[in-house]
Parts: structure tokens; sequence; C-alpha cells
């Protein structure tokens, strides 16, 4: 009884302390909201409007079709036919078309036998993007559509769940993990540095309280916010960009405890090695960048050279970012999803014991 | 009963640097034990080591009956600490910051409310039991700080330079203060650099760069210094500081306004008599005269005129 009264008179005066600082307050409720408007109306990954010119040997009611399938889909702009190859390549060279589609003239056998590919498509890759466009071309659905075995296209998955491709569907999820790298981490670190700074460590410390009490005591009341800022992120997401949550609203904030968990014990860990707030900052960023470049937020995972892909396996924001984005995107269940939650779990774990025994309630 | 604290060639050392160079200590209970030394002779450290904030490089420590570092958590429950800056939360209230203390000491809801209330008025913190610590003046904090120290009521007080930044008139208070906790079985250890602290202490010990020069009651210390102390009054202090410096048996010479405090070799014959005719030449209107040791007159002789130091007489 005595070990929890003691554990919530420290989370009590946590929460008291956090209440007068309002600065802080405003950070926890503006960080989400800023970095939501920013990242949701600003960037864009979007391809649309792309000039393509089409080579149709085929000349049947479903190359036609499939025509204006891709021209339904707003990535492809203006669709020019071309008479023949050189024809194709030759508006290409004078830049008239980024992307060329050339439909063979036995499309519709292959397309019924699935063997050779259906379509070809020419990439301008002198421009960066457009490989993307191909690629997001080639898993259109209409292929499906044409009788085409669909277990066979595992890009097709991601498609249609964002059919429309929009980039706000792939940053919100991400980004309530994105924010909670940001405030957690610095949030605990510079809260018990700060106590050290003070000098308010050393008085508790000559105190009956416990290394678990100080740390769960502490660390209890920014559990609480890191909810408060996924559901910020989650409604703003909904209002303003029409992100549904597909899954399990449960599943969610379990998820999002663990990760909350994970980063909570690694800004515990910089905090027993900083000794001001200024360098616990210092330490939070160094983890805080890789995590927002390498976690598959920013860059696909799978692009990463094979280095930044085993860095990247280290943070918890990776796991975090499939957790979610498969619980809000896809639907997953929590329960599918063992191996991203062993991860993390054994991140906490490994974070905890490292900060637990660093932490002594001596000054030496 | 056992002494309240107990420590045997007690040693601390930071890297290259030693703070607590083997002390050896037996403070007695229910009384005001102090540590007296400039700053760096080894009384944070040694309070720290008492607490179990450092552990010794060498040496024990018995506190209560418990063995430190080994049984410090057992120490802790029975201790207060009051460390040398203010350490409360300055963003709480007086009234906030005590109740969490007491609430950290597993003092219970009806006992809490009791003992607030009655710290509250014992140390005059009513007028501000709402205001935030960080709004308080020197001595306001420093009541409240051995309000929340005591509020476990704990046998054992450690204050670190408790007056370091309290009006005269403060620190009266707060002496006052300690002498009624001692009243009611309180063992309290306090360092100081104050001599007239250092007096009000029932037992003293001068500490000098991580060693005990001298311990002892502020009384007996005075009649066991190793000096003989002579007042000279002159018209020119200038030219007899001069005349003085030049004699071998003058350990140190302090000015008091019009006056000079004069410590003098212990096995020095007829010393009055010796200074009058040094003085004679230069200042023939000086008068010497025998007086009784003051405890700073302990401390400089304990502290700056060690065997083999360089005389001291800048002072």
């Amino acid at each position: 009884m005595s070990w929890l009264a003691r554990l919530f008179a420290i989370a009590q005066k946590e929460v008291r302390q956090l209440a007068r600082d309002r600065i802080t307050i405003g950070l926890i409720v503006g960080i989400p909201a800023i970095q939501l408007l920013l990242f949701g109306y600003a960037i864009n990954f979007d391809v649309r409007g792309i000039s393509a010119v089409v080579l149709d040997q085929a000349r049947t009611s479903l190359s036609r079709r499939l025509v204006g399938d891709l021209g339904a889909t707003q990535v492809l702009g203006t669709i020019r036919q071309a008479g023949s190859e050189a024809e194709l390549r030759g508006l290409m060279q004078e830049g008239e078309a980024n992307v060329g589609i050339v439909i063979p003239p036995d499309v519709e056998r292959r397309i019924a036998e699935g063997g050779r590919a259906a379509l070809q498509i020419l990439v301008d890759g002198s421009q960066p993007a457009l490989e993307n466009v191909a690629q997001g071309l080639a898993a259109m659905p209409l292929l499906r559509r044409a009788g085409a075995p669909a277990a066979s296209r595992p890009v097709e998955i991601l498609v249609a769940w964002n059919p429309e491709r929009r980039t706000a569907v792939q940053i919100v999820p991400a980004l309530c993990g994105v924010i909670l790298t940001m405030t957690m981490v610095v949030f605990t670190a510079s809260a018990i540095v700060r106590e050290r700074e003070r000098g308010n460590l050393e008085l508790l410390i000559t105190t009956p309280v416990t290394r678990g009490q100080l740390m769960t005591g502490k660390l209890l009341p920014y559990v609480g916010i890191g909810f408060i800022q996924v559901t910020l992120v989650l409604l703003l997401g909904w209002w303003l960009f029409d992100v549904p949550v597909a899954g399990s609203l449960l599943d969610l904030y379990l998820g999002a405890l663990l990760f909350i968990a994970a980063s909570l014990a690694l800004g515990l860990f910089i905090s027993t090695l900083a000794q001001t707030q200024f360098q616990a900052i210092q330490m939070a960023l160094v983890t805080m960048l890789p995590s927002i470049l390498m976690s598959g937020f920013m860059f696909p995972f799978e692009g990463m050279p094979e280095l930044a892909q085993a860095i990247a396996q280290l943070l918890p924001l990776t796991h975090f970012n499939e957790i979610i984005r498969g619980i809000v995107l896809r639907g997953t269940r929590l329960a599918d999803m063992g191996p991203e939650l062993g991860k993390l779990t054994l991140f906490l774990a490994v974070m905890l014991t490292a900060a637990v025994a660093r932490f002594q309630k001596r000054l030496d | 009963m056992t002494a309240a604290i107990s420590a045997r060639g007690l040693a601390r050392r930071f890297g290259a640097v030693v703070a607590v160079a083997g002390i050896d200590l037996d403070i007695p209970r229910a009384q005001i034990y102090g540590f007296l030394g400039p700053n760096g002779s080894g009384k944070s450290t040694t309070i720290r080591m008492l607490c179990g904030l450092l552990v010794p490089t060498r040496g024990s420590v018995t506190v209560l009956g418990h063995a430190v570092p080994r049984e410090t958590e057992v120490v802790r429950r029975k201790l207060g600490y009051m460390t040398q800056r203010f350490s409360l939360w300055e963003d709480l209230t007086v009234a906030e910051n005590l109740d969490f203390m007491a609430r950290v000491y597993d003092v219970g809801r009806e006992m809490r409310r009791a003992r607030i209330a009655a710290r509250i008025s014992e140390y005059g913190l009513a007028p501000i039991a709402g205001q935030r610590a960080g709004t308080l003046s020197g001595g306001q904090r420093q009541r409240l700080a051995l309000a929340a120290a005591t509020l476990h009521e704990p046998q054992l007080l450690l204050l670190d330079e408790p007056t370091s930044a309290v009006d005269p008139q403060s620190r009266r208070e707060f002496w006052e203060s300690l002498f009624a906790l001692v009243a009611a079985g309180t063992t309290i250890l306090v360092s100081t650099h104050y001599m007239d602290e250092a007096e009000r202490c029932h037992r003293l010990a001068i500490l000098d760069r991580g060693r005990i020069a001298a311990e002892g009651a502020p009384k007996e210390l005075a009649r066991a210094i190793d000096a003989t102390v002579i007042e000279i009054e002159a018209e020119d202090l200038v030219a007899a500081r001069r005349a003085l410096a030049a004699l071998p048996e003058v350990r140190s010479v302090a000015q008091l306004g019009h006056r000079l405090h004069v410590l003098m070799r212990r096995d020095t014959p007829e010393p009055e008599r010796r200074l009058s005719a040094a003085l004679a030449p230069h200042c023939p209107d000086a008068r010497v005269e025998r007086v009784g040791a003051s405890l700073e007159d302990v401390f400089v002789a304990a502290t700056r005129l060690k065997d083999g130091d360089p005389k001291e007489l800048a002072a």
C-alpha cells in the first residue's frame, strides 16, 4: 500500500509541476498540431498529371479500356497516342512525354497466361520521382480487373488501402510515432535532469523513496501525455485529412502504450547520462533524427542500404510505424504483429535495465 | 545509549583529490555537534558519507546503530537531511512541499495533517503556506526546509551549512528551533563556517583539509588552545605590525579595529614582556594585554598554524 502511495505522491507532484509549466503544456498540444498541419499539407509525395504517350499495338477493346483506366487515375495527365515505337521514343526524348506505355499486340493473351509482362512502361530516368510513378502504375488494379491473378502482385495490397495514393494517409499514423519520439524522450530526460540540476534529487535520494518508485512515479504522467498526443494526431488526421482508423482502437492504444514506454525508457536512460538539461536535449536529438529519417517515415524502408536498415531495426519508431500503419490503415490486429511487439518489448527491457542499473541513490 | 554517529578512519577521495583524509567521529545523542571549517575542508563530503550519498573510499561508519552504506535505507527513515542548497521544489507551494515530503516518508494521512499543521505554526509558515517556494526569502526557505526535514520526526538531523543565505535575525530563530529539537531528543549535526554558530554547538570538530584539527566543547577548545593570545593597542598599528613580523614566536597577527590580535607560541616565556620590549623602539605608546582565546583563535591556531606552515601574518 505504502509502496503505491509514495509512487502516487511522486506522480502527483510531477503533474502539479507540469500543470504550472505553461510553455510545456503548450508544447504538449502544440507540437502534434503544428507537425500534423505542416506534414499533412506541406509534404506531398503525390505525383499527378504526368504527361504520357501510349503506343497501342493491339488496338482491341481491352487495350482501349486499359488506356482509359490509366487516364482515370489522374496520375497521368495528357495521354498522347504514338503510331510507332520510334515516335514514342522521339516524344520522350524531346520531353513531350515523361512516361511511355507500350501495349503489345498480344496483350490479351499475355494477361490471360499471366507469365510475361502485359504492359511495358518506359520511364524518363532523369527525373527521380517518375520511377515511383511507374511502379504505382504497374500496381494499379486495372490488371486484376482484366483477369490477372491477384496474388502474384504483392504491391497491389498497398494500393488497395490507399487507392488514391494520398500522402496524408501514410503520414498521419506515422506522425503519431514521430511526435511521441520528439516529445516523450525529451520530456522525461529533462524532467529528471531538471531535478538533478536544481538540487532536488540530492534531497529526494536521501528519503526512503526507492528507485522504482522514483522512476515510475516520474514517468507515469508522461504516459498520459503520450495518449493525449496520439489522440490529438488521430483526431486531427481524421478531421482534416479524412484518415480513418481501420483497426481496433484498443489495439491502437495498447501498441501506443508499448511505444510510449519504450520512448520513456530511452529518456530515462539519457537522464542517467546527462548532467544538465541542455546535454539531455542534445542526446535526445541524437536519437531523434535517425528515428525520423530511418524509420520508414520519410523514405521507404526497403529502399535504404542494408546498414541503414540494420540501424533502423534498433530504433523503436521503426517498429511502431509498422504497428500503427498496420492498425490504422490496414486494420491489422495487434496480435498479428508479434515480431514488432517483440522488438519493442526487447528495446524497452534493455533500456529500462540500463537506466535502473545506472541510476543509483548516490552522488558518486 | 550508543553514540548517534561513530566513524573510524573515514576517508574519501575524488580521483587524485583527497576530500576527507581519515577521520574518527563519536557524536553523542541529543546534542548539537558542529563541523567548523573553511570551504573545501571536507564538511559536506563527510555529511554526504554519513547519509549514504557518497560511499567512503575507506573507513567505517555507524549511524544510529546501523552500518552505512550497507544499511543506508534503514538509516534514511530515521534521518532528516538539509542540503546546502535549497532543494525543495520551487514551483510547489509551501504546503504542497510539506505534503509531498510527508508522503515520501510514509507519514499516514491523519498524522500527516497534524504534523504539517504543527510545523506550519512552529516555524511561522502560516502566512506563506499558499505561496510557491521559489518566491520565498532566504530565511523563509530555510524554515520550510527545516519543517520538511522534521516531518517524519527523525532521530538525527544532518544540516549542511543551513544558514549560509540567511540574515542574522533568521539565524538566531533557526538556532532556537534547533535547541527545541535537541530538547525533544533529536541529535543534530550541523556544518558551518560561522564562528558564532560554532560557539552555540555542544561539541564541535574543526575540520581542515580533510582532517579533524581539533575536537571538543567550544570552551574546552578555547582553554586547550596551543597559543598565547595577546592584544595590542597602539597609535601606529602598521609600525607595530612590522615589528611583530620580525619575531619568530609570533604565529599570527590580525587587526580588530584599533587593536592587533596576536597569537604567540605557547612556550614563549613571559610573552607580554617579550612583545612590549620588541614594540618599544617603534611605538612607545603600545599597550600589551593577555586575553582569553576566542573560538576564532582556536580555529586559526588549529587550521592555519600547523607545524611546517609558513607563518600567518597577512590576515
